[in-house]
């Protein structure tokens, strides 16, 4: 069976849940081999996971400037590893990715440098390689294939459901290029999300949302002590980012991120078709609105027409005492 | 300096949009064409620096015939003149052939130091593309900027994602895209728009971009469709009103549903 390349998301110490979805995904397309891109000895630490998942071969592409800058130690580890295979007659089957905002990046530069065909946003692949896309806000479903070069394929986290598989992994080494700095942006401050507990939001099997209803700042405590509860993370409409209400790397919809949890739960959200497009791939979405015209309601597979500060405390409550006997 | 503008004409995202059935690419006569607000921001940024720093501002855009209304507009915004990229050959064309093909026309421009791009137009290309040329030019990459500042033959931009805030830092010159968050854009004056019609815009085909290069040598895209298909709509499911019950009816709902 022929290489799959699933780049590896790590924090340092820890496998994002996004690469063992990468990795249950190449499984369909040949044998995983996982590229690790990092400070010398992230490899090693993270090798067991990897393998637990299911990856056979285990790249160690590491240096000590690998954490300093944007992407580029990435697409170098990539680009390398397939002429690397190339070379040997053993040109991998696809290289996967996660359709982050990194990821994606990612994967745009590789496909420009291997003059490769790109799949952006996919959230299913079958073993011939043909990715399936939900374009146009949700409205059309495209299956495509990639027809030149090695298919580069970012796939929508939440897509797949990680499935541990363990094999043996063989750890190599791979040699990245000194960065040229007059070619690269350095990352001279890093000041990471701060979501306490809370999974990350592409990655969360249950997302909160607030909208404009939510009324202000403070009143996401209500959104956020939902999520909580859950196990959630949180987002926020447009129109929610836009009056100051919550961070705009928390936007759900068009111009953010688009999240696909098994439970989406919108508050306050009227749903402009450009939430819409963000959130409608969802697998349950439930949404609580005071107003009985607002588009989300249309959609919803449970929609209550009223105040979501009287809704959402006594569902989180609710939740909280099903989890604390459960 | 010397600012190269892409911007990217899209279909109106308020209207419906639909695969041609030909070829299922994007059907762009049936929605109504607009710049992509995202661009706009991009050009913004990009006038802001010409009215503090100095600079002669270019703007780039591939497209149809009705992509020269998003040059135009750029212009009555005040950008010095433009490319119109046109070549009935680039219709369909794919991520990396959109890549190589604003790359190049960048690579028209004299000593360019900065080129500035929206961080994702609103019509799926979600994002690459920026970076994707950024790469093929050989520029560092500041990417989903929402502040930007230029001293001193240096760039650094604040950039947010769903991973974080970083600080980026890198030499020009460079390539920037643009968050939504980053301004509000000028809307052109009347004056703006009169000087528009004449400034200069050279209309350039893939036989100016790429000389060397044989007509079979323009691979317009690596992937294709082999099936689109409309999606059902979602349809709305089970709806109460509060009468002071809905949030313990809600939590049984997700309880028997497993969602709990």
């Amino acid at each position: 069976m022929p290489d799959v390349l699933v780049l590896v998301d790590h924090d340092g110490e820890r496998v994002h849940k996004s690469t063992y979805e990468l990795l249950r995904a190449a499984r369909r397309l040949g044998d995983p081999a996982a590229v690790v891109v990092g400070t010398p000895g992230t490899a090693a630490r993270l090798r067991d996971a990897l393998a637990r998942h299911g990856a056979r071969r285990v790249y160690a592409a590491e240096s000590t400037e690998a954490d300093e800058f944007l992407g580029t130690p990435a697409v170098d580890a990539l680009e390398r590893a397939v002429l690397d295979l190339a070379a040997e007659a053993a040109s991998p089957a696809a290289v996967l990715v996660s359709a982050t905002t990194a990821g994606t990046e990612v994967a745009g530069r590789l496909a420009a440098r291997l003059d490769a065909g790109l799949l952006i946003d996919a959230v299913d692949l079958d073993p011939s390689g043909v990715a399936t896309q939900i374009v146009f806000g949700g409205s059309c479903t495209v299956r495509s294939q990639v027809t030149h070069g090695i298919p580069v394929i970012a796939l929508r986290p939440g897509s797949f459901e990680p499935e541990e598989h363990p094999v043996e992994a063989a750890e190599l080494q791979l040699t990245l290029p000194p960065v040229d700095p007059a070619a690269s942006a350095r990352v001279t401050a890093r000041r990471a999300a701060v979501a306490g507990d809370r999974p990350e939001l592409t990655e969360a099997a249950v997302v909160v949302s607030g909208g404009r209803g939510v009324g202000g700042a403070d009143g996401f405590k209500v959104v956020e002590e939902l999520a909580d509860a859950l196990g959630g993370a949180v987002g926020a409409s447009r129109a929610a980012v836009d009056a100051g209400y919550y961070p705009h790397r928390y936007q759900v919809g068009q111009t953010g991120k688009s999240v696909s949890p098994q439970l989406y739960i919108a508050l306050g959200i009227s749903g402009a078709i450009q939430h819409l497009a963000g959130m409608q791939t969802s697998r349950t979405i439930v949404a609580v609105n005071k107003d009985p015209e607002a588009p989300v309601l249309d959609l919803a597979d449970y929609g209550v027409v009223g105040d979501l500060f009287a809704v959402a405390p006594r569902l989180t409550r609710e939740v909280a005492a099903r989890r604390s006997t459960g | 300096m010397n600012i190269v503008v892409l911007v990217k004409q899209v279909p109106d995202t308020g209207a419906e949009r639909t695969l041609s059935e030909a070829d299922h690419t994007l059907d762009r006569e049936s929605a109504d064409p607009v710049l992509d607000e995202i661009n706009e921001r991009a050009a913004e940024e990009a006038l802001t620096l010409k009215e503090t720093v100095g600079a002669d501002v270019t703007v780039v855009s591939m497209g149809p015939d009705s992509a020269l209304d998003a040059v135009r507009k750029v212009l009555a915004m005040g950008a010095d003149r433009g490319i119109h990229i046109s070549d009935d050959r680039l219709r369909g064309a794919d991520v990396v052939t959109t890549a190589r093909v604003l790359a190049a026309a960048v690579r028209t421009v004299d000593d360019v130091d900065l080129v500035l791009a929206g961080d994702a137009t609103t019509d799926g290309q979600a994002g690459a593309v920026p970076a994707a040329v950024a790469d093929l030019l050989r520029l560092p990459p500041l990417t989903h900027a929402r502040e930007l500042t230029v001293d001193a033959g240096r760039v650094r931009v604040e950039r947010e994602t769903e991973s974080g805030e970083t600080t980026l830092d890198a030499p020009l010159p460079a390539l920037v895209s643009v968050t939504e968050k980053i301004n509000e854009p000028r809307y052109p004056s009347f004056k703006g728009i009169m000087a528009a019609k004449k400034k200069p815009v050279r209309t350039v085909g893939l036989d100016d971009l790429f000389p060397d290069a044989d007509t079979a040598g323009h691979l317009v895209t690596r992937t294709r469709v082999v099936e689109a298909v409309p999606r059902p709509a979602r349809a709305a499911g089970i709806r109460v009103t509060d009468d002071g019950s809905a949030g313990r009816r809600l939590a049984e709902y997700l309880i028997a549903q497993k969602l709990v």
